[in-house]
């Protein structure tokens, strides 16, 4: 009895003394890329953010709090951070609102419902360069698609007043399928039985969506407007394909992650787009620390 | 009998509702494509408006594909995709299953940089990956295009998540039968999270391919350019050539389209529950 015990006992600790050896084994390619790649980078960023960059990335230069005082100062800079909440603010509840709608619709038996589906998701494996110069070519004012439908000669995107909007419905173009996918994910592990008492009580459609749908819905929703509003907060793309340098309306669209771009890869000031991206960073933490607390008066959980 | 009619008449506004945003989202692929196989003139032609060419030219395509050299594009395109799918799913399938099965110091610390790390957006760590290649002399090469993609967070946490979620017993008579740790995590254990690891592989796949800014960076010279941020310099060159434009942009769509319409399900399953367990 007593040796029986040893004999299963004996591999059990080897087996647990070698998770030790193994465990370490099996992470160390990852931390060790996580750390080469991210951890000692972001601490690189933060330590440029006090340099000035010369010409070819040589001749950095110590300036202590220069760069964040000039970007305290810089209009271009806030204006850019504010271009970027209004993209966002377009980009956010659109993609969300019409994709709740539309997800509802589809979330049950009807004919079609794949092929809907494949179609609204088609955007998210389209190259981002070839969705922005077609809908840039649709824009177009003079021979684009749009103006002929709706007739007139608007300047879809170098209209200040207009072009940032022009850019935002192309995020919200390209967006939408990859929210409708989530949310019918959220929506099929809501219990049917619920909207069968709901029926019999009287409740459906409209009544059933807000009484029930929304609520159970409310993590899924959460997670993707967590996610949505770190995302569109980092717009680049759009704004680097749609809007040429010289357009009258790049100064009321370019985003904070363009003037980023610009001033460490084209104007050689790697420093100062430290400085921008770390501020970004702060913004994106301090939107993201007041919705986790805001969740707490409307996201239901079971 | 009203009730019915009630509800046909609800299915046919759902249905109606449902195929205009098919349309919106099917638009600017069919006018992509309509550009592509029409002539400049009647590409910019006013009065009248031409939707449909009139005669289906390929000259765009033709001229494009000779200035473009998009077998490079792809060759560089799909070596990108294929060495990020591999690092990580290597990297992070066997992560995961030390983080999901395994006790070992220091264990929590480690994942909670890994947790630290998701929350960071991406933009921070491209100037020190920039210098970092740079410094070793590789930009313009396939590895500087896979480079920040060798290793993946998101990944790691996805297939954590996965192992976790397998029954313990397994292992358990795994480790009876005498296999250890290794042979365990091989043999039995890592095929069970197949899903997940197909999930990641499109994942990574897809973002990989619609990537701009890294590669716009790093490779500048056209021949190590994915297709991504060649068109993007492209756009500069050509700017009113709209048929070319559109020819280019066709071309580097429809690989990853054709692929998307075979593997549908599992490219919507793949980035959904990518996304939805993030």
């Amino acid at each position: 009895m007593a040796g029986k015990t040893k004999k299963v006992k004996a591999p059990v600790t080897s087996w647990e003394r070698n998770q030790n050896i193994w465990g370490w084994l099996f992470i160390l390619p990852t931390m060790l890329g996580l750390i080469i790649l991210n951890i000692y980078p972001m601490f690189s960023t933060l330590y440029q953010s006090f340099f000035k960059t010369g010409d070819f990335g040589k001749g950095n230069m110590f300036v202590g709090l220069e760069n964040y005082t000039t970007l305290i100062q810089d209009s271009e800079v806030w204006r850019s951070l504010w271009n970027t909440f209004k993209y966002a603010i377009i980009e956010v509840p659109f993609s969300i609102a019409i994709a709740l709608v539309l997800a509802v619709f589809l979330n049950r038996k009807m004919a079609g419902r794949s092929t809907y589906r494949a179609i609204f998701f088609l955007p998210m494996v389209a190259a981002p360069a070839a969705v922005a110069m077609v809908w840039k070519w649709l824009y177009n004012s003079k021979f684009g698609l749009l103006n002929h439908v709706f007739g007139g000669n608007t300047e879809w995107i170098s209209n200040p007043k207009i072009a940032w909007i022009s850019i935002a419905v192309i995020g919200v173009w390209s967006i939408l399928g990859y929210n409708i996918v989530l949310f019918i994910s959220g929506l099929q592990e809501i219990p049917k039985d619920y909207y069968e008492a709901a029926d019999i009580d009287g409740a459906s459609g409209p009544a059933a969506f807000f009484k029930i749908t929304l609520p159970l819905l409310s993590p899924t929703i959460f997670f993707v407007l967590i996610t949505r509003v770190i995302g569109s907060l980092q717009v680049f793309d759009l704004v680097y394909m749609v809007m040429d340098e010289n357009n009258p309306a790049m100064k009321s669209t370019q985003s904070i992650v363009y003037l980023f771009y610009q001033y460490s890869f084209k104007y050689g000031n790697k420093g100062y787009g430290s400085a921008i991206v770390l501020l970004l960073l702060l913004v994106i933490m301090i939107i993201t620390i007041f919705q986790m607390i805001a969740q707490k008066k409307w996201v239901y959980y079971n | 009998m009203s009730l019915k009619t009630k509800r046909n008449t609800q299915k046919i506004l759902v249905h109606v509702i449902l195929i205009i945003f098919s349309i919106i989202m099917l638009v600017p692929f069919i006018w992509m494509m309509l550009t592509a196989f029409k002539s400049v003139g009647e590409a910019t032609s006013v009065n009248p408006f031409v939707i449909f060419p009139s005669e289906w030219k390929t000259d765009a395509f033709t001229a494009v594909w000779k200035n473009m050299n998009f077998f490079l594009l792809y060759k560089n395109t799909l070596l990108l995709i294929f060495w990020r799918v591999v690092c990580a799913c290597l990297t992070a399938t066997m992560a995961g299953y030390a983080f999901g099965r395994l006790q070992f110091k220091g264990k929590n610390f480690m994942f909670s940089l890994v947790l630290f790390q998701m929350m960071i957006p991406g933009q921070l760590f491209i100037i020190p990956q920039y210098i970092m290649v740079s410094g070793m002399k590789m930009t313009n090469s396939i590895f500087a295009l896979v480079f920040p993609g060798l290793v993946t967070a998101f990944g790691t946490f996805l297939l954590k998540q996965a192992y976790m979620s397998l029954p313990k017993d397994l292992e358990e008579a795994a480790r009876l039968d005498g296999c250890n740790i290794f042979q365990t995590f091989l043999r039995i254990m890592a095929p069970l999270t197949k899903s997940s690891m197909i999930a990641l592989g499109i994942f990574t796949a897809v973002f990989a391919y619609k990537d701009l800014m890294w590669p716009l960076v790093v490779n500048t010279s056209a021949a190590k350019m994915p297709l991504s941020a060649a068109l993007a310099t492209m756009q500069g060159q050509y700017s009113s050539n709209y048929p070319q434009l559109m020819a280019a942009s066709l071309i580097a769509c429809v690989p990853m389209i054709v692929l998307y319409l075979i593997f549908q399900k599992q490219f919507i399953e793949g980035i959904a529950t990518s996304g939805g367990k993030l």
